[in-house]
């Protein structure tokens, strides 16, 4: 056997099978998917303590500490409050395919909501888009809703 | 607190790929290099505490498979999954709770899984995985936040480029030494608006190691202790949207209390030197408003005033910082090391004249989701 530890081949062992996961959405989780389906628009949950109307909906206010149960509906309209231009591809965890790039990344304050919801801008022109822009969902048609986040297809700007 | 000390440091050099070392090779060679720069041995050493991530190892519970590499057998072993200034944390704690001396370990490969998807990882996976959120385009929408807010120019931030970049000529241990200028920032690729490819960090492999001792280890140690005058972590959201990511309050709870603990009163004129963890560059002066080093919307302009260059008042990641090496979670602790280094006056040709008073930065989670401040001196 050779000596020499400087020039032996460095080898390596590759993986590229996926870790399937089942994750629980929970109740207000599906709740809100639910809302979607059924008519098309969101439902988000306010804090008895602070006031703040959070979506998605869930069980607790961090700053307030407190359990949250008053569910809120809200429209299918908000405000663009920060985005990006994505030019990098990206493969869907969900769906293992590539997102066609590049892709507006949006950071959407929902009318009626307090906290910020997140979703694809369907504009990559950086002409056409600026904080401040109304926006409006585009859903799925019903017969091909999931009860998942992809129900959701889009936001388009409104005018 | 009772008196603790960092008594040894050590660094790999970080590079894009290390292909002829495993994870534990990296922390053995940085254990024992810790060790030889203390002046100790591993009997000395009483508490082990480990920082990795399993998404990033791809191993389930990774600490415990380089626990033979840093000296844990036969010791307690914990491991935290999050930047190394937590785990620094962690170790500092087991020695004011009796332990005489804590090694803390930190290693990270990029190079061998997908940084997307681990960092992609980070993120809800009901709600926002699906979206391509990951640690790169959470960054490109904190930036056009906090860009916005305050009308701060692309050109500001790449400003932060050139200087770390530049700065990291002068660090042996740095990935990406350049020489570059605004004009390069600017034309670089853009990878997710308003971030180029100069405005991120690189994919880094590396590993690091320091020894927090108290008193007795610290007087038996060759080095000169750098001791720990102040030191907390403050964590706010998770989902992005419950958050103002212009304003790090969860980074000003910190630091008010880190500054509190050590003492100090006016940021600017008692600390010599600071390394924050800035994996993008407007991170450096948003983080830098948050320490209190300047007034809201105004960390922009630091560097034109020459205030965070080498020979400024408070020069600010001398080393290169994290966009000179990213490796994830080692480059916190990387931070907590270049402050030791500076404050024995140990840190080359990146070194700050008569720094004595030094500042720390890490941070965990998309978007600084908690941060973690360190004051260390050489006076006790």
């Amino acid at each position: 056997m050779s000596t020499d530890n400087v020039q032996v081949e460095r080898l390596e062992s590759v993986f590229s099978c996926p870790m399937p996961y089942e994750w629980s959405i929970g109740l207000y989780g599906s709740r809100f998917f639910q809302e979607i389906k059924q008519n098309r628009r969101f439902v988000g949950i306010r804090c008895k303590g602070c006031g703040k109307v959070y979506v998605p909906p869930r069980r607790v206010c961090g700053p307030c500490f407190e359990e949250l149960t008053e569910l809120v509906t809200l429209s299918d309209t908000g405000v663009i409050t920060a985005f990006s231009v994505v030019n990098y591809p990206f493969i869907d965890p969900n769906t293992g395919s590539q997102r066609p790039i590049p892709y507006t990344y949006g950071y959407i304050k929902l009318d009626g909501a307090d906290n910020i919801f997140s979703n694809i801008i369907n504009e990559t022109d950086l002409s056409k888009i600026k904080v401040g822009m109304k926006v409006r969902a585009v859903f799925k048609d019903a017969a091909e809703m999931e009860g998942n986040i992809q129900d959701i297809k889009y936001f388009d700007i409104l005018g | 607190m009772d008196n603790a000390a960092i008594v040894g440091v050590a660094q790999t050099k970080y590079e894009r790929r290390k292909k002829d070392q495993i994870f534990a090779d990296m922390v053995f060679d940085v254990t024992r290099a810790a060790l030889d720069d203390a002046g100790l041995g591993i009997g000395d050493i009483d508490s082990v505490v480990t920082v990795s991530n399993d998404f990033f190892d791809g191993r389930t519970i990774s600490g415990m498979a380089v626990g033979d590499a840093c000296g844990g057998e036969d010791k307690n072993i914990s491991t935290v999954s999050g930047d190394g200034t937590f785990g620094a944390f962690y170790g500092l704690m087991r020695v004011l709770s009796g332990y005489k001396a804590t090694i803390v370990v930190a290693h990270y490969k990029g190079s061998e899984g997908s940084v997307p998807i681990t960092t992609n990882g980070m993120f809800d996976p009901i709600f926002h995985r699906h979206l391509g959120l990951d640690a790169i385009s959470s960054a490109a929408i904190q930036a056009n936040v906090y860009m916005t807010r305050y009308g701060i120019r692309e050109e500001d931030m790449a400003q932060v480029s050139v200087k770390n970049h530049g700065n990291a000529k002068n660090n042996p241990f740095a990935q990406l030494p350049m020489d570059i200028t605004v004009a390069d920032v600017m034309k670089s690729r853009k990878i997710a608006e308003p971030l180029k490819l100069l405005d991120c960090c690189p994919i880094s492999d590396g590993a690091a190691a320091i020894i927090i001792a108290n008193e007795e280890i610290a007087a038996k140690g060759t080095k000169k202790p750098v001791w720990i005058k102040g030191v907390a972590h403050c964590c706010e959201e998770y989902f992005l949207g419950d958050r103002d990511l212009a304003n790090p309050v969860a980074l000003r709870d910190a630091a008010k209390r880190a500054y509190a603990m050590a003492g100090i009163k006016d940021p600017v004129a008692e600390i010599d030197v600071a390394e924050v963890l800035e994996p993008f560059s407007y991170m450096e002066p948003l983080w830098l408003e948050g320490l209190g080093f300047c007034k809201p919307g105004e960390g922009g302009q630091l560097i034109g005033k020459g205030m965070t260059t080498m020979g400024g008042k408070l020069p600010v990641n001398p080393s290169g910082g994290a966009l000179s090496a990213n490796p994830i979670l080692v480059a916190g602790l990387a931070r907590l090391i270049e402050a030791a280094l500076q404050v024995r006056g140990e840190a080359g040709a990146r070194q700050v004249k008569n720094a004595d008073t030094a500042l720390a930065h890490g941070f965990n989670g998309p978007c600084g989701q908690s941060h973690c401040v360190w004051i260390v001196s050489g006076k006790k």
